[in-house]
């Protein structure tokens, strides 16, 4: 008995040795040698800054006044000029993420799909014309799993392309083509989903079209 | 819809196609035989014997192989216990995070060490690295390598020929870990850090938008913690949103090895034991139960998802699939996952005891939520654990060939063991724990005023719900959840200061996977004892057989028969309501 006692002591110290050192810090090893951008968050940088990450979705809004008297005198609202991502619960928040945990019958989500699906349609509206709630693809008006889903459908992306050609006065076709270039496929053409990466099409927009 | 159909029927097809050499594989492992491993990690392996001090050839009976998984067990819980506690003083611990109260981490500890993975608590803001490390990626290996220990123990019972031993706990144990779950984590952990999952000790890193916010990147070593919670039904996540989080699982090919890593040693143990008892078609027969209970669920909650929500439709969304738009129900979904890979993925994920999730549970329409529910409510036989779910397929069996042995009037044995009133006893209260500690806690939890600080919608099925999948997850230790339920109120302060559990949930949450995780466990021992003792008779014309069509759909009709008389009046109440309905709450 005593030795079974014995024998658990060191299993555990001897455990927690192989699998909670080792095992985690050689594969941080191999994986900073084999894959030192992805392993440390596929940052992307600009002029020696960070950015953001390609698989983090971040915000593209700016300050505008709202010209009420009362309350607040700025607003934080979309900016037409970038492709806009996924609604976020968390306001794209990469370190203390949470579920909205909206539930199926609850009207607190009949009311945020809805906010969201009458922001939609004010933004992209005017620069689709007769766009209505039909038209609009499901993943631009509901929140992401993460809150920081780097990804939106290409039929969210084809939509938002008119207001870009428009607000940056570029070809359809040219905004066409970089959301193309900004397309992740499904994995051997089969598994998952194809999406659209909003940040680095915003970003290889900037770059054809630095925004104004 | 057909795409997604094609990728679930390939899903299947790759798995049938890797259980059958990794089952092999494994039967190879468990036998003590050679493997094409052996010239690497024999050598570790004696040196690992030397330093516990064991001789691995030392056999067994279920009394002293229950003595070692209990206290190896039981100083786990210890160690886990302590690291949480003492995190504030630990290396690896960038953020600066404070060590966590007594009721967290009183559940956090018995939830790893029971292979559940429930966490009530958020992975990037609460833990260090070396807590995640060291406490849980330990556990993570261990718990899976535990639940094989008891399978093996059960199969030994079944084909003795003459009362020999049960195997050896600690040579059982360190197998499984250096010649199953170890290779197999280090070749997924690659995988997914080629696919952009962290695995750095840096801390996190504060990045400036295009729109000029601050946006901070919490860091850390994930995959190597991604790929054993995968592997080993844990669950856990680094992140709180688990593999959702792009940091846990950023594409289409990360997604496809995590979901399938989380059913392939289960379904390959239905072929090890095939092997192991001298019979493939037994284990195929325990196969094809699992399968058709998996399927069914899966071709239940994909199209549910694909319909998306009332209160989608209300807010003006038809939810409709439209070109490069795959509509149905994307709240609390990701845009590369799709509807069809959170679907399969949140069966996947119950019916086997993993719990991690791709997508919110909460979110899912009220007739998908019915289908993780129910995974849960069949005791996590279908696929299920990484061995639990084998030994607890073995409880049903057995009580399968006595109930079929009553129909027919014959005296029930199984592989040529007469099943007596011992074994069915046993075999009972091993299969009826469960269901019973459910029951009892989210009575207590609904029933009471205390469960209440622990929900996040306060009424209606919703609310019924998140406490139902609360104590259905921890007592079939899966560990997935309804994430609005709660035992954890945490402060936005820097390091967590003056961050608090709810102890009631806490407490009675942590009790129940310990007692869920290890009477079921003694009970499988004691009849493994009691199985290793009883005479072979041979096969003759009046033995039932337990490898045919016609046994699987008796086995089928007994899970699910227990399952819903247990919980079919609760999930009335909470997911069965809802998806009738389209009335919102």
């Amino acid at each position: 008995m005593r030795r079974d006692l014995l024998t658990s002591v060191i299993a555990v110290v001897l455990c927690t040795v192989v699998f909670g050192l080792a095992y985690p810090l050689a594969m941080t090893g191999v994986a900073q040698v084999l894959f030192p951008g992805n392993s440390n968050g596929s940052k992307i940088t600009q002029d020696g800054k960070v950015v953001g990450s390609k698989l983090i979705a971040q915000g593209f809004t700016r300050i505008t006044p709202t010209g009420s008297k009362h309350g607040p005198k700025f607003e934080r609202v979309p900016d037409p000029r970038y492709f806009q991502p996924r609604p976020s619960q968390s306001n794209y928040s990469a370190d203390a993420t949470f579920f909205s945990n909206l539930g199926p019958n609850q009207k607190a989500t009949r009311d945020e799909v809805r906010a969201n699906l009458h922001a939609y349609l004010k933004l992209e509206g005017p620069y689709n014309p007769g766009l209505t709630a039909a038209d609009v693809p499901v993943d631009a008006i509901t929140q992401s799993a993460s809150g920081v889903d780097p990804q939106i459908s290409k039929a969210n992306a084809e939509i938002q392309a008119d207001r870009i050609a428009a607000v940056r006065h570029i070809p359809l076709s040219q905004v066409q083509g970089l959301i193309d270039d900004n397309t992740q496929g499904r994995f051997v053409g089969l598994f998952g989903e194809p999406g659209v990466n909003v940040l680095e099409l915003n970003l290889a927009l900037d770059k054809e079209v630095p925004a104004k | 819809m057909a795409q997604g159909w094609l990728q679930l029927v390939a899903f299947v097809a790759i798995l049938i196609a890797m259980a059958r050499p990794l089952g092999a594989y494994m039967a190879h492992v468990f036998r003590n035989e050679r493997v094409f491993l052996t010239p690497i990690v024999g050598p570790v392996e004696r040196l690992t014997y030397r330093i516990l001090q064991v001789n691995p050839s030392d056999q067994q009976n279920w009394k002293v192989y229950a003595r070692n998984l209990i206290a190896f067990s039981l100083f786990s819980w210890l160690a886990l216990y302590l690291i949480l506690r003492t995190q504030g003083i630990q290396p690896f611990n960038p953020a600066g995070f404070h060590s966590g109260p007594w009721d967290l981490s009183f559940n956090t500890a018995s939830s790893f060490v029971t292979n559940t993975n429930w966490q009530y608590y958020g992975g990037e803001t609460t833990l260090s690295y070396f807590a995640q490390m060291a406490g849980l990626t330990v556990q993570n290996f261990v718990t899976p390598a535990v639940g094989i220990c008891a399978f093996l123990a059960l199969t030994r019972g079944v084909i003795s020929r003459s009362g020999e031993g049960l195997g050896n706990f600690w040579q059982d144990l360190v197998r499984s870990l250096y010649y199953v779950l170890l290779p197999l984590s280090i070749v997924v952990a690659l995988i997914l850090v080629s696919q952009g999952v962290l695995q750095t000790l840096g801390g996190a890193v504060t990045a400036t938008t295009l729109e000029g916010a601050n946006q901070t990147l919490a860091l850390g070593p994930v995959a190597s913690q991604i790929a054993i919670k995968q592997l080993g039904t844990n669950g856990g996540g680094f992140f709180n949103v688990n593999s959702s989080m792009p940091f846990e699982n950023p594409t289409a090919l990360s997604n496809f090895v995590e979901v399938l890593s989380i059913i392939l040693i289960p379904a390959a143990l239905a072929y090890t034991y095939g092997r192991m008892v001298g019979r493939t078609r037994q284990g195929w027969a325990i196969f094809a139960t699992m399968l058709v209970v998996w399927v069914a669920l899966v071709a239940t909650i994909y199209p549910a998802e694909q319909h998306g929500t009332p209160a989608e439709h209300k807010a003006g969304s038809p939810t409709i699939a439209l070109a490069d738009s795959t509509g149905g129900n994307m709240e609390g979904k990701e845009q590369r996952n799709g509807i069809t890979n959170s679907a399969l993925w949140a069966s996947t994920t119950t019916v086997t005891s993993n719990g991690s999730v791709n997508a919110a549970m909460e979110s899912l329409t009220g007739l998908g939520g019915a289908v993780p529910m129910s995974g849960l409510g069949m005791s996590e036989v279908i696929f299920g654990g990484v061995g639990t779910g084998m030994y607890t397929m073995l409880l049903f069996v057995i009580i399968a060939v006595f109930i079929g042995g009553l129909m027919v009037g014959r005296t029930p044995e199984y592989l040529g063991k007469k099943i007596q009133a011992r074994e069915i006893k046993l075999a009972s209260l091993g299969a009826l724990y469960t269901p019973l500690a459910v029951l009892v806690t989210s009575a207590a939890a609904i029933g009471t005023k205390y469960g209440s600080p622990s929900l996040f919608v306060r009424s209606g099925p919703q609310g019924f719900s998140e406490t139902l999948y609360a104590y259905l997850s921890q007592a079939n230790n899966n560990g997935s959840a309804f994430a609005g339920y709660t035992g954890f109120v945490q402060p936005d302060a820097p390091g967590n200061a003056h961050s608090y559990g709810i102890t009631f949930a806490d407490v009675i949450g942590g009790l129940t996977m310990i007692t869920a995780r290890f009477i079921p466990i003694l009970f499988v021992l004691a009849i493994a004892g009691s199985l290793a003792t009883k005479k072979v008779a041979p096969a003759g014309p009046g033995t039932m057989r337990t490898d045919n069509p016609t046994f699987v759909i008796l086995l089928i009709g007994v899970i699910i028969l227990v399952g819903a008389l247990t919980f079919f009046p609760a999930l009335l109440l909470g997911p069965i309501v809802q998806s009738l309905t389209t009335r919102l709450f």
